[in-house]
């Protein structure tokens, strides 16, 4: 027991922090489209594509930087062709988004072997180092935890209150979640719910690529197969957590994070538990919650369900 | 000069004309009635107004300019606003929200937040003009139908509308929210608002417009000053022919079948839909209960249905077997939604009629289909309803409403229920099938069926039943025997004031 809150220090604040940023762009992501009434359970596919690409990206021109605007790039692709397929041709959008994942683990593997070599395919590529804001970082305990992040934590925690204003304060939001709830209805007073819908769908994408390039630029600084390992699928968990708010969001990441944090550093800890059942742990508190919350909430309420003219 | 001119209005869809040539004149302050059976072409008419449809030919003006409009925005921006039959209103959003969706309103050119005191401000404003009262901050889904439907006029009114379009307005409302509709539309057409209501029901064009137009399968049969038409005149416009009123011979007295005590029934939110009910129902007799429609009558349909899970209370219907898949077969049941829960579209006749009778003999049995008697027996179906279809194979789809209604009427008939459950049995009905279901329930009551009517439609449970509770929240307002109830005594009732209370104020 002693051996477990030894590991609740600094440094397991601080990677909490780190790792729920790729989550929260995800879930952001995950809210964004949900509330325009398209799932998209593709999101775990277009992260593994956009960490792959946005390895491509940063190791050829050099600059992480340019390697996450590849990772969006292609993020904001992956969703324009389920937004195709599921708003366009209107078919199944669960088993448009099952494909986009099948094709990104497939794709992934081939691609880094074909372009990086059998060899070399853990290829160390330019990264995002953490960023020390001077001074405040100099503050015990939470200079390391807050100060001492990648800027794309900064971006990530920025966007939940952006998102929120956006979605609940301005005619977009109201756009947004009424081609959600009632599409016929948005038409009516002249909104247009296919391409509302692609808009959302589209960003949601882009967002689900920053977390995918955060994935591999900040965090492992290579691409690894399969190396999103079900966060895409978490963040699906945690927008229904978060009822498809932002600022949910933000506490279902945390509790998600803390959670992988928490099984990293138990495996560094030693504990006496196998590892493997350390890895569990974020996927079966995922499990757990969604049994506890899935049930009551409500979702947007014509979601799934393709538009078309009456 | 007239306010907007509908000339020679013709539209085609493959195998119809729903109109055709079709003309119609709206003078500025008027409250103008189209009246028309199902399928005559009304709502089409005003989708061509209203840009949702493009006319074939014909041609629209405008206080005597033509317009030419390819989308509701279209429509909406030359002043014509619409209230649909079924709101087009976001539940979860504030009536604010609603109001404004897809507008303008920010707080500056270049600062995106939405300017929601403003728009409040201008909501109360519209509101206190036209005494439509309105909470502003309330979510859509907390409102009553009555409400919602006011928060649909404002939101034309918000933008600018000066012709209001409504689509069978008072299909949805209990008869004290029509009255608040009715002074709402007065007062609109006083200050100068043009409005064009679609209706089918006889009393209420009578007693609010100023003209009526008719149409009749696509065709204007007619355009009258309602002071110079009577009742039955603009029935016979409507329906081609004269129009008959069922007629009920008395009731013998039979053996109680259904009994209820304190019947607690829950909806699927888990709030207490049907509230205590007691009463009972026997043999040979129409029992009807009336209410405005989500007042419980659904879940307590179900729960005798033996669909639905009872709370608490007694409900026992005797003579039913043990087996709950029998017990199913030996209740009838027309079920209120009737494309969500009473046939399956994509199905053909035969097929839909199979799903009730299947495991019946001679139909069938545990294991084997007797599709041969099943087609059989639904060409005998057809026939005796008289149901416009071709034959057992065609899918269900294919069929008016009217003739659908038909097919699970004779389905739910056939295997001689001991109850039947009829749930807005004719909703959605032209005159004719109307009539026509109304003639069946009667026979079957006459050969001893028990019968539970459930209504929305003052007339039909009238004319029908009886005996006759009236529901409200949940909760009986009092039960009545058919030839001591009048209109206003279930408006009131239906409005939520208890049998007792009417008594009891008519005594003083």
């Amino acid at each position: 027991m002693e051996a477990f809150f030894s590991v609740l220090d600094a440094d397991f604040f601080s990677a909490t922090l780190r790792l729920t940023t790729p989550l929260l762009f995800a879930t952001l992501g995950g809210i964004l489209n949900e509330r325009a009434g398209v799932i998209n359970i593709g999101l775990e596919g277009t992260m593994l594509m956009a960490a792959l690409i946005g390895v491509f990206g940063a190791w050829f021109s050099g600059s992480a930087w340019f390697g996450l605007f590849t990772g969006i790039l292609i993020g904001g692709l992956i969703a324009w062709i389920h937004a195709f397929v599921s708003i366009s041709l209107k078919a199944n959008q669960i088993v448009s988004g099952a494909a986009i994942n099948l094709i990104g683990v497939g794709l992934s593997s081939f691609l880094i072997r074909i372009v990086f070599g059998l060899k070399d395919q853990q290829r160390v590529v330019p990264h995002f180092e953490p960023v020390s804001v001077p001074y405040l970082s100099d503050i015990p305990l939470i200079g390391p935890i807050l100060f001492q992040q990648h800027s794309l934590v900064y971006v990530a925690l920025l966007l939940v209150p952006i998102m929120w204003v956006i979605l609940f304060r301005t005619r977009w939001g109201l756009m947004i979640t009424s081609v959600g709830e009632h599409p016929e209805a948005s038409a009516t007073v002249g909104i247009n719910p296919l391409r509302t819908r692609y808009i959302a769908v589209i960003l949601s994408g882009a967002l689900a690529g920053a977390g995918g390039a955060f994935l591999s630029l900040g965090q492992l600084h290579f691409f690894q197969d399969e190396m999103v390992a079900g966060r895409g699928f978490i963040a699906l968990a945690a927008v229904i957590f978060a009822r498809w708010n932002p600022v949910g969001a933000l506490i279902a990441c945390l509790i998600f994070g803390g959670a992988d944090a928490l099984q990293f550093r138990g495996q560094a800890a030693g504990l006496a538990v196998p590892h493997q059942f350390m890895l569990m742990f974020p996927y079966v508190l995922t499990l757990a919650i969604l049994v506890v919350v899935g049930g009551k909430s409500q979702g947007p309420a014509a979601i799934g369900q393709p538009y078309s003219k009456g | 000069m007239s306010l907007l001119r509908m000339e020679e209005i013709t539209k085609r869809f493959p195998g119809v004309v729903a109109n055709d040539q079709v003309d119609l004149v709206l003078e500025e302050g008027e409250i103008h009635a189209l009246l028309g059976e199902n399928g005559s072409g009304k709502s089409t008419l005003m989708n061509m107004l209203y840009g949702i449809y493009r006319p074939d030919a014909g041609r629209i003006l405008l206080r005597d300019k033509e317009v030419q409009f390819s989308s509701p925005t279209d429509a909406i921006s030359a002043g014509i606003g619409m209230v649909h039959q079924h709101f087009m209103l976001v539940p979860t959003m504030t009536v604010t929200e609603n109001v404004i969706l897809g507008l303008k309103e920010q707080k500056g050119r270049w600062n995106p937040l939405l300017d929601t005191r403003g728009a409040e401000k201008r909501i109360n404003a519209l509101a206190e003009q036209y005494g439509l009262d309105i909470e502003p901050n309330a979510r859509v889904w907390q409102l009553p139908v009555g409400a919602q439907q006011r928060v649909e006029i404002l939101k034309s009114l918000y933008r600018n509308a000066e012709i209001l379009v409504l689509d069978e307005p008072t299909a949805v409302l209990a008869p004290k929210e029509v009255e608040h509709l009715i002074e709402v539309l007065r007062n609109l057409a006083r200050s100068g608002k043009s409005i064009i209501f679609i209706s089918h029901k006889l009393n209420e064009v009578i007693q609010l417009a100023d003209r009526v137009s008719v149409l009749r399968n696509g065709v204007l049969s007619g355009q009258v000053d309602v002071a110079d038409a009577t009742a039955s005149q603009l029935a016979e416009m409507m329906v081609g022919r004269q129009v008959e009123t069922p007629k009920k011979k008395p009731r013998k007295s039979g053996e109680t079948i259904l009994t209820t005590a304190n019947l607690v029934v829950k909806d699927d939110r888990s709030l207490i839909a049907v509230d205590d009910l007691t009463f009972d129902l026997a043999k040979g007799e129409i029992f009807g209960v009336a209410g405005v429609d989500g007042n419980g009558q659904k879940e307590l349909t179900e729960a005798i249905a033996g669909v639905r899970s009872i709370e608490s209370g007694n409900l026992e219907i005797s003579g039913l077997s043990k087996s709950r898949g029998k017990r199913f077969r030996e209740i009838g049941h027309v079920t209120e939604d009737r494309h969500q829960t009473g046939v399956v579209l994509p199905f053909s006749l035969w097929e839909n009629y199979a799903l009730k009778v299947c495991g019946t003999p001679p139909y069938g049995n545990w294991l084997n289909m007797n599709t041969g008697v099943m087609q059989e027996q639904t060409r005998a179906a057809i026939d005796q309803f008289s149901i416009k279809a071709t034959g057992p194979d065609v899918a269900m789809s294919t069929l008016s409403g009217g003739n659908q209604q038909k097919v699970v009427l004779a389905r739910e008939l056939a295997l001689d229920p001991k109850l039947l459950l009829a749930a807005q049995p004719t909703r959605g009905l032209d005159v004719g099938a109307a009539e026509y279901v109304h003639e069946r329930l009667l026979s079957a009551r006459d050969s001893g069926m028990a019968i539970m009517l459930i209504s929305t439609e003052l007339e039909e449970v009238l004319a029908l039943s009886d005996r006759i509770m009236v529901m409200y929240e949940g909760k009986s307002m009092g039960l009545v025997d058919a030839s001591q109830a009048s209109r206003e005594m279930l408006g009131l009732m239906m409005a939520g004031v208890s049998l007792e209370n009417i008594e009891n104020g008519m005594s003083q």
